[in-house]
């Protein structure tokens, strides 16, 4: 497992998210309320909408697109839909954000 | 192997037949209907709602397209049978579609009669029966002119009462000396006949038409006895024939109606009849429980369970007239051989009376509270002997047994076979069972699994009495629709404590109204961020994590991800260095697409995200703000050429919107906003389909508002006419902020106006000049904290984290 750096959780707005470029796709950071930080997919299973764009809630984020509810920690919609993103392990360091990619994507190194 | 089951018709009767037979043979028919009228099958109770505006078509709607795909039907819409070969057993359609069946079922209804009288064929003269009809007479309505409605029966006095409210000066002429004489003895007829004249409609009994007059299009009526009545529209509601014209011409048994059996078997086989145009016991029908209870036995032969048999039964009467209580049943004519029990409260405008043979109820008036009518009912039905309970019967079911009940025993009191639901003919004990076996909770869901009260709705009353019988206090048919999960307020409650108590910040809201979550979802947040906004514009920090994502960047996010990008240009008008501008920046960023909108301007499409700020920069160059094509708040002012260039403009209607854009421009609206101004009453600038529009005249300045041409088509409300350019931005302003204060978030100006009621709005913005200077302040004053261009701030570096990664990771060096 590889922790690469992201920045840090200041350049996060609180209940809000930013996006991470990777050669696989980008990555939905996210910061609660509570200044937990999850890292997802930014890819709405249902249409593909960009989740970072979304608006934050407790532990879970709505899709800008169609509104569906994305659980955060999960992956897994909410509600009534079914559907499912992958999720990506973050290391929170006194703020200092890092992220687990897999050794295939790094390969791109 | 399935058959061929054509049906000709799509009323209420079949559209219930098919219900039932896809409940006991779901796969034994490939099934086709033909609809003369080019629509779905819709509730035709219902029209009279529609026609007074208390429900819209959306509402009465039975099978959407949906239930048809579903259970694989082919529905021709439009579609009229215009030859049935028995011989060959196919039908065909005036569009030239021939189907070939195994099972043939005529349900072509009535048609409304027509008086013979000469001009009876004039433009304007129209009937009531289906949806086009009421659509002609919303239309015509709109003239606020005068209409004669023929025949005071039950959809007379119907469509008068609909005319009326939609303002309408309303005559109803009727033949006989008082109204609805079949359903009501003369004394209700009289109450009847005073409540409906309260209403402003004039009722002329003992009328008989003589011709009607007009020269191609009607102008009035003539009477017998030489009185003209003047009138622009006819509506002719003087009774229904079964239409039997097909099936006479297909050498089909015929009387008054098509004969049947039973069964609902015709001469013919292979064909059956049913709904209003099926004869069956000598009988005719126009009222949906007897049309029901066919629709169940011709699905059980056709299921090929020949043991199902009609049985005539009698059906009470109901006006749906909002505030006319009536209740009419059985037979009530007097006799040698019958006794009548009368009670009359003339203050309260009351009037029952029980027509008694035998000691058993035979016929039932009930005139301004009908509430025993479900009991009185009942008692006929079973034949109850009455003796014991003479003295107190008219009192009604609370009285029975010594003290008067409270009115939830009275229906706790009704035995389980007691029938709720005459249309649908669901009784007591099939509701609470429902109720209690499938979980119910709400009234829709008792409608979508019962069907009680899902048709005319006039028993809604009595199943929220026995969902409160049967649930308790956990059931409220008065508790308003929450916000979301989130909290138990309705926006309402939430707009009214928030100014009551206070409450500044989203976090106090949530705390102080008792939130049930954390920090709210993607429904109360960007609601309340709204509200805050709207009540406290110096004080509250827009909270850009509560709004929507194209809030929050200022342009309209696309289903790739790519953003749109729309400059304003003030009232639609533009100019070189603005279009040279648009140009530079479409060749600069590559815009793949141009596209002028509806709101005359200009959106530039798929612009990246990251991309947006540099776009901005650009365009604000050339002196472009936003446009705020995203925003719910102020969109655009559309406007025509007005008086500087047209030979009709009356006005400056492009000054005046440009002037209207400025001053209002950046403003939160509950919903968004859209309007125009029009120079002339010929309307370029379509301004009668607007949240809010402008039709100028000589003079001066018709404001309108709570049009919409979206979901919903709906012409404008006029809110009054003024004489200044000053006077039109000042009530336009003023009814913009009454606007914001009191709708709920995402509610159209159309939907709040009719919430709140169009007088009133008109009262406060026209009628009280305090009131309306107060809203005009209040606007002015929240603009000088609204009216900052979002774009050239993002120019200047604000909100920089929204428009670039937070980090691009894993590509090679020497990629960068």
């Amino acid at each position: 497992m590889n922790w690469i750096s992201i920045g840090d959780i200041s350049e996060i707005p609180l209940r809000g998210a930013r996006c991470v470029k990777t050669p696989q796709g980008k990555i939905a950071v996210f910061r609660t309320a509570e200044n937990e930080v999850f890292a997802i997919e930014d890819h709405c299973p249902h249409k593909g909408g960009p989740l970072s764009q979304g608006i934050v809630h407790a532990k879970a984020v709505t899709c800008p697109l169609h509104n569906w509810v994305i659980s955060l920690e999960t992956g897994k919609a909410l509600g009534a839909d079914e559907g499912e993103v992958r999720t990506i392990p973050v290391r929170n360091e006194d703020g200092a954000l890092y992220i687990a990619l897999e050794s295939l994507l790094m390969a791109a190194e | 192997m399935t058959e061929k089951l054509v049906i000709i018709g799509n009323g209420m009767a079949p559209g219930r037949m098919l219900e039932h037979l896809f409940e006991k043979a779901p796969d034994q028919y490939q099934v086709t209907i033909f609809n003369a009228e080019p629509r779905v099958n819709y509730d035709r109770i219902m029209l009279s709602p529609v026609l007074s505006g208390e429900k819209e078509y959306e509402e009465i709607i039975i099978h959407g397209d949906g239930w048809y795909i579903k259970h694989g039907i082919t529905l021709y819409k439009g579609h009229k049978i215009i030859k049935i070969d028995r011989a060959a057993k196919t039908v065909t359609s005036d569009h030239g579609v021939t189907e070939s069946y195994d099972k043939l079922v005529i349900a072509t209804g009535s048609v409304p009669f027509i008086i013979p009288v000469p001009g009876n064929d004039l433009r304007g003269v129209i009937t009531y029966r289906d949806l086009d009809d009421v659509q002609a007479m919303l239309l015509a309505a709109q003239s606020r002119e005068k209409a004669i409605v023929i025949g005071g029966g039950l959809l007379g006095l119907e469509a008068a009462a609909g005319l009326a409210s939609r303002g309408m000066d309303v005559t109803v002429l009727h033949v006989m000396p008082t109204l609805m004489e079949r359903q009501l003895d003369p004394a209700a007829g009289y109450l009847l006949q005073k409540a409906v004249e309260e209403r402003g409609i004039k009722v002329i009994t003992k009328a008989n038409t003589k011709a009607i007059i007009g020269n191609g299009k009607v102008e009035g009526i003539e009477l017998d006895d030489g009185r003209i009545i003047p009138a622009t529209l006819v509506v002719m509601a003087v009774g229904i024939r079964p239409s039997v014209g097909l099936a006479k011409d297909a050498g089909i048994a015929v009387n008054r109606g098509i004969v049947v059996d039973d069964g609902m078997q015709t001469s013919d086989g292979s064909i059956m009849a049913l709904g209003e145009c099926a004869e069956v016991g000598g009988m005719v029908y126009g009222l949906v429980a007897p049309l029901y209870e066919m629709a169940r036995v011709a699905a059980s032969h056709l299921s090929g369970d020949r043991s199902a048999a009609f049985v005539h039964s009698d059906t009470p009467t109901k006006l749906k007239v909002t505030g006319i209580e009536l209740f009419s049943l059985g037979d009530f004519a007097d006799g040698d051989d019958r006794e009548e029990i009368v009670l009359r409260d003339a203050s309260a405008g009351v009037y029952k009376r029980l027509v008694l043979k035998d000691n058993k109820i035979i016929g039932t008036v009930l005139y301004g509270e009908t509430a025993d009518g479900a009991w009185f009912n009942d008692l006929k039905k079973k034949q109850t002997d009455i003796k014991e309970m003479r003295e107190t019967l008219i009192f009604g079911q609370a009285y029975q047994g010594g003290s008067p009940l409270d009115p939830m025993a009275a229906v706790a009191a009704l035995p389980d076979d007691a029938e709720i639901c005459g249309c649908n003919g669901v009784c007591k004990g099939k509701i609470t069972s429902t109720i209690t076996s499938k979980g119910l909770t709400s009234l829709d869901d008792v409608r979508a699994h019962t069907k009680a009260s899902a048709s005319c709705g006039s028993c809604t009353g009595l199943v929220e009495k026995l969902m409160t019988l049967t649930l308790g206090d956990s059931y409220n048919p008065t508790a308003v629709q929450p916000m979301c999960t989130c909290t138990e307020l309705g926006h309402d409650d939430v707009r009214r404590l928030i100014k009551a108590k206070g409450l500044k910040s989203i976090p106090a809201v949530m705390q102080e109204l008792e939130w049930k979550t954390s920090c709210g979802c993607a429904k109360c947040r960007p609601a309340l961020n709204y509200y805050l906004v709207c009540d406290w514009p110096d004080e509250y920090a827009d909270d850009y994590q509560s709004r929507f994502i194209n809030e929050r960047v200022h342009a309209n996010i696309q289903k790739d991800g790519t953003y749109s990008v729309v400059p304003r240009m003030w009232g639609g008008v533009t100019n070189s260095n603005e279009l040279r501008a648009i140009a530079d920046v479409v060749d600069k960023f590559e815009i793949p697409m141009v596209k002028v909108t509806g709101g005359q301007r200009i959106d530039l499409l798929g612009i990246e995200k990251e991309d947006l700020p540099a776009v901005w920069a650009d365009l604000g160059k050339a002196g472009f703000v936003s446009g705020q094509a995203y925003a719910k708040g102020l969109r655009t002012v559309k406007t025509c050429v007005g008086s500087d260039w047209c030979r009709f403009g009356t006005q400056d209607s492009t000054g005046l919107g440009i002037r209207i854009e400025k001053f209002m421009w950046g403003s939160w609206t509950p919903a968004k906003l859209k309007m125009a101004v029009s120079g002339c009453p010929r309307n370029c600038a379509e301004a009668t389909c607007k949240d809010i529009g402008v039709i100028c005249v000589d003079s001066g300045f018709e404001i309108h508002f709570a049009g919409a041409a979206g979901l919903d088509i709906k012409g404008t409300e006029v809110l009054g006419l003024v004489k200044t350019e000053d006077d039109a931005l000042e009530h336009i302003v003023a009814l913009t902020q009454m606007y914001r204060e009191q709708a709920r978030y995402l509610e159209r100006i159309y939907k709040w106006a009719k919430r709140v009621g169009l007088d009133e709005i008109r009262h406060q913005i026209m009628g009280d000049a305090g009131k309306r200077k107060a809203y005009y302040e209040r606007f002015v004053f929240s603009q000088k904290f609204a009216q900052v261009d979002p774009w050239s701030e993002r120019v200047s570096g604000k909100d920089k984290h929204e428009f670039k990664p937070m980090a691009t990771i894993g590509y090679p060096q020497a990629a960068e």
